[in-house]
């Protein structure tokens, strides 16, 4: 109980790190993933068949529709989200462009490794992402996405079929490469895990960084701002 | 000179209004317009029978059979004798020594001008013992024949991607004709199917004598007219599927209803063809129409991709058959389950530091 009451009021002050369209990105991009993963998984097994005639019925029709509607809000969501990456503030560019050429990036990420392996007792505090998670980021999250909105579309394409943009753009090479159309299902739908993992790192990290890191997390998504609790100097490598 | 087509079908008892018939017939299964039936009557009435060696690799015959049953009343008759099918060691007349000497006198007779039909594939491990045609390995017949052909028709799933025997661990290593190493780069023509729709076949090689070129192809290869959708796309089962009504197992009441077979493996939605469209026999019927789900007998791997009844792929290399959802599955579980231990972890180590904190505070 003591130790709650002394714990030193801080000065340092709050750095804005999410910009309004970086979050509301975030959490409409959160519900999409969700919606995908659900209606994907069912794409993929479907519920138990209905009775009655078939012109009383669209269920699958819905749950296709709703798959390929999330879809598409979810890729013009990255494309806006990409845009924002250069004109928005420097940490909107984080999670495309981790600076893997910087030794003192995979330091402080091996920094990073040891404080979730709990072989140091200090993390380091940053006002953007720390590097670990810059590059959990940028590997499973934006090219696990670019993947998904690739394979996807090229899965797409296949039933507005050819001529159709997403055929002549996407299925017309992704089909080829990937040997057959079952072949870019089955990849399609293992990468769904992919990003299924990746939520719950995601969500997991950013629950206990909120607790035992020295910034905040969650409520920077919500706010924008990222506070502090020392004021010690950051150790950011981005800007 | 060679009889034209139309000399080859009079002579055949054949009159001329049903020639007329056949060429509007094959013009509009070939998608084409009302005004192209002339043009093929005149490339029939004009045109030289084009010569077709037809060798046999490894293979089941099912492709030969497919095409010896095209079912437009004419077609079965008119096919044969469309083209100059002078080799063809199932259904020639000739056999032995005098069979085989016919291949070499078409090659040179119509050296760079016939048509090189391929059924089955060449195995290359052991030199290509696996596959003997007249005492040396069908390879060898095979890229000879390459060499002084005009085209090659890849014909069904065995020329053009492998089949069955090319399955896994694939121990002859059958090879589809354009994988073949050091085989005369000519044109090819996948007909992928096992077999081929026979209907498509002859539609092929009307096209190609009619236009004296392949039609248009894919990027794999195939005709577009007759693999650019999916069975899926035109199922007549597929209101089922969009209502969510499926066959979930053989013997019930959708099955008898005829609902969707997408729950018991159908492949239509990841298979072209045209199945769902030209149907088979005639038009009588096809697998889906006859209460079997699809399974993708004319794309490449098929014969690799798990049970037909799954709708699932099995994956390979992780030791035991997986599908998509149980190595994921396993694999969200190991990182929750680690999430959770390190979540522990973490509190315990939390809660020791903060006792030694204390009892540091304390001592100082």
């Amino acid at each position: 109980m003591s130790t709650e009451t002394s714990t030193v009021a801080h000065k340092e002050e709050a750095v804005y790190v999410y910009e309004a369209p970086v979050r509301l990105w975030h959490w409409i991009n959160a519900l999409c993933i969700l919606a995908l993963c659900i209606t994907g998984y069912l794409i993929g097994s479907p519920p138990p068949a209905v009775g009655g005639e078939a012109s009383f019925s669209f269920l699958f029709g819905w749950i296709r529709y709703i798959h390929f509607s999330a879809a598409y809000i979810l890729i013009i969501g990255f494309l806006l989200r990409i845009y924002w990456a250069f004109v928005g503030n420097s940490h909107a560019k984080e999670i495309f462009l981790p600076p893997v050429w910087k030794a003192v990036f995979w330091e402080e990420m091996l920094h990073e490794v040891k404080w979730y392996l709990m072989l140091t007792s200090e993390p380091k505090k940053y006002a953007g992402h720390n590097p670990l998670a810059t590059l959990v980021m940028h590997i499973m999250f934006v090219w696990g996405l670019v993947f998904m909105i690739v394979t996807g579309l090229a899965l797409y394409g296949e039933g507005t079929g050819m001529g159709s943009w997403q055929y002549d753009w996407f299925s017309s090479w992704v089909i080829p490469l990937f040997g057959q159309s079952q072949d870019v299902h089955t990849w399609h739908h293992l990468f769904m895990w992919v990003i299924i993992c990746f939520a719950i790192v995601h969500i997991y990290a950013a629950v206990r960084e909120d607790i035992m890191s020295r910034q905040s997390i969650i409520s920077s998504m919500f706010s924008g701002w990222r506070t502090f609790r020392d004021d010690r100097p950051a150790d950011d490598i981005h800007s | 000179m060679t009889e034209t087509f139309y000399e080859v079908m009079r002579r055949q008892g054949i009159t001329r209004r049903s020639f007329l018939k056949y060429c509007s017939l094959t013009a509009a299964a070939l998608g084409l317009g009302p005004s192209f039936a002339p043009q093929i009557a005149h490339a029939m009435e004009t045109k030289p029978r084009i010569p077709v060696l037809w060798l046999h690799g490894l293979e089941c015959t099912c492709c030969s059979e497919s095409f010896i049953r095209s079912a437009h009343p004419l077609a079965k008759d008119v096919i044969l004798s469309m083209i100059s099918l002078d080799y063809d060691d199932t259904i020639m007349a000739a056999a032995g020594t005098q069979a085989e000497a016919i291949i070499q006198e078409t090659i040179d007779k119509y050296d760079g001008n016939y048509i090189l039909a391929c059924e089955g594939n060449p195995p290359l491990n052991q030199e290509g013992m696996s596959c003997i045609i007249a005492g040396k390995p069908y390879l060898e017949q095979l890229k000879h024949a390459a060499e002084h052909c005009k085209a090659i028709i890849s014909w069904g799933s065995c020329a053009s991607w492998g089949c069955v025997q090319a399955a896994r661990p694939n121990p002859t290593q059958a090879t589809p004709i354009h994988k073949v190493p050091g085989l005369a780069p000519k044109p090819i023509i996948k007909v992928p199917g096992c077999p081929p729709i026979a209907e498509v076949m002859t539609a092929v090689i009307t096209y190609i004598l009619t236009f004296e070129r392949f039609p248009e192809l894919d990027r794999q290869g195939r005709p577009k007219m007759f693999y650019s959708q999916r069975i899926h796309d035109k199922c007549y089962r597929r209101p089922h599927f969009d209502a969510g009504q499926f066959v979930e197992s053989f013997d019930d009441e959708g099955a008898r209803k005829g609902y969707c077979l997408y729950k018991v493996g159908c492949k239509g939605p990841t298979t072209y063809n045209a199945c769902s469209t030209v149907r088979w026999n005639g038009g009588l019927s096809f697998p889906i129409q006859s209460g079997h789900p699809c399974f993708g007998c004319s794309e490449d791997g098929f014969w690799d991709k798990g049970s037909f009844y799954d709708r699932l792929t099995d994956v390979h290399g992780f030791g035991v058959e997986a599908d998509a959802d149980e190595i994921g599955a396993t694999a969200a579980m190991i990182v929750g389950g680690a999430a959770a231990v390190h979540a522990g972890v973490s509190v315990v180590k939390r809660i020791a530091d903060k006792n030694m904190t204390n009892k540091d505070g304390g001592e100082s």
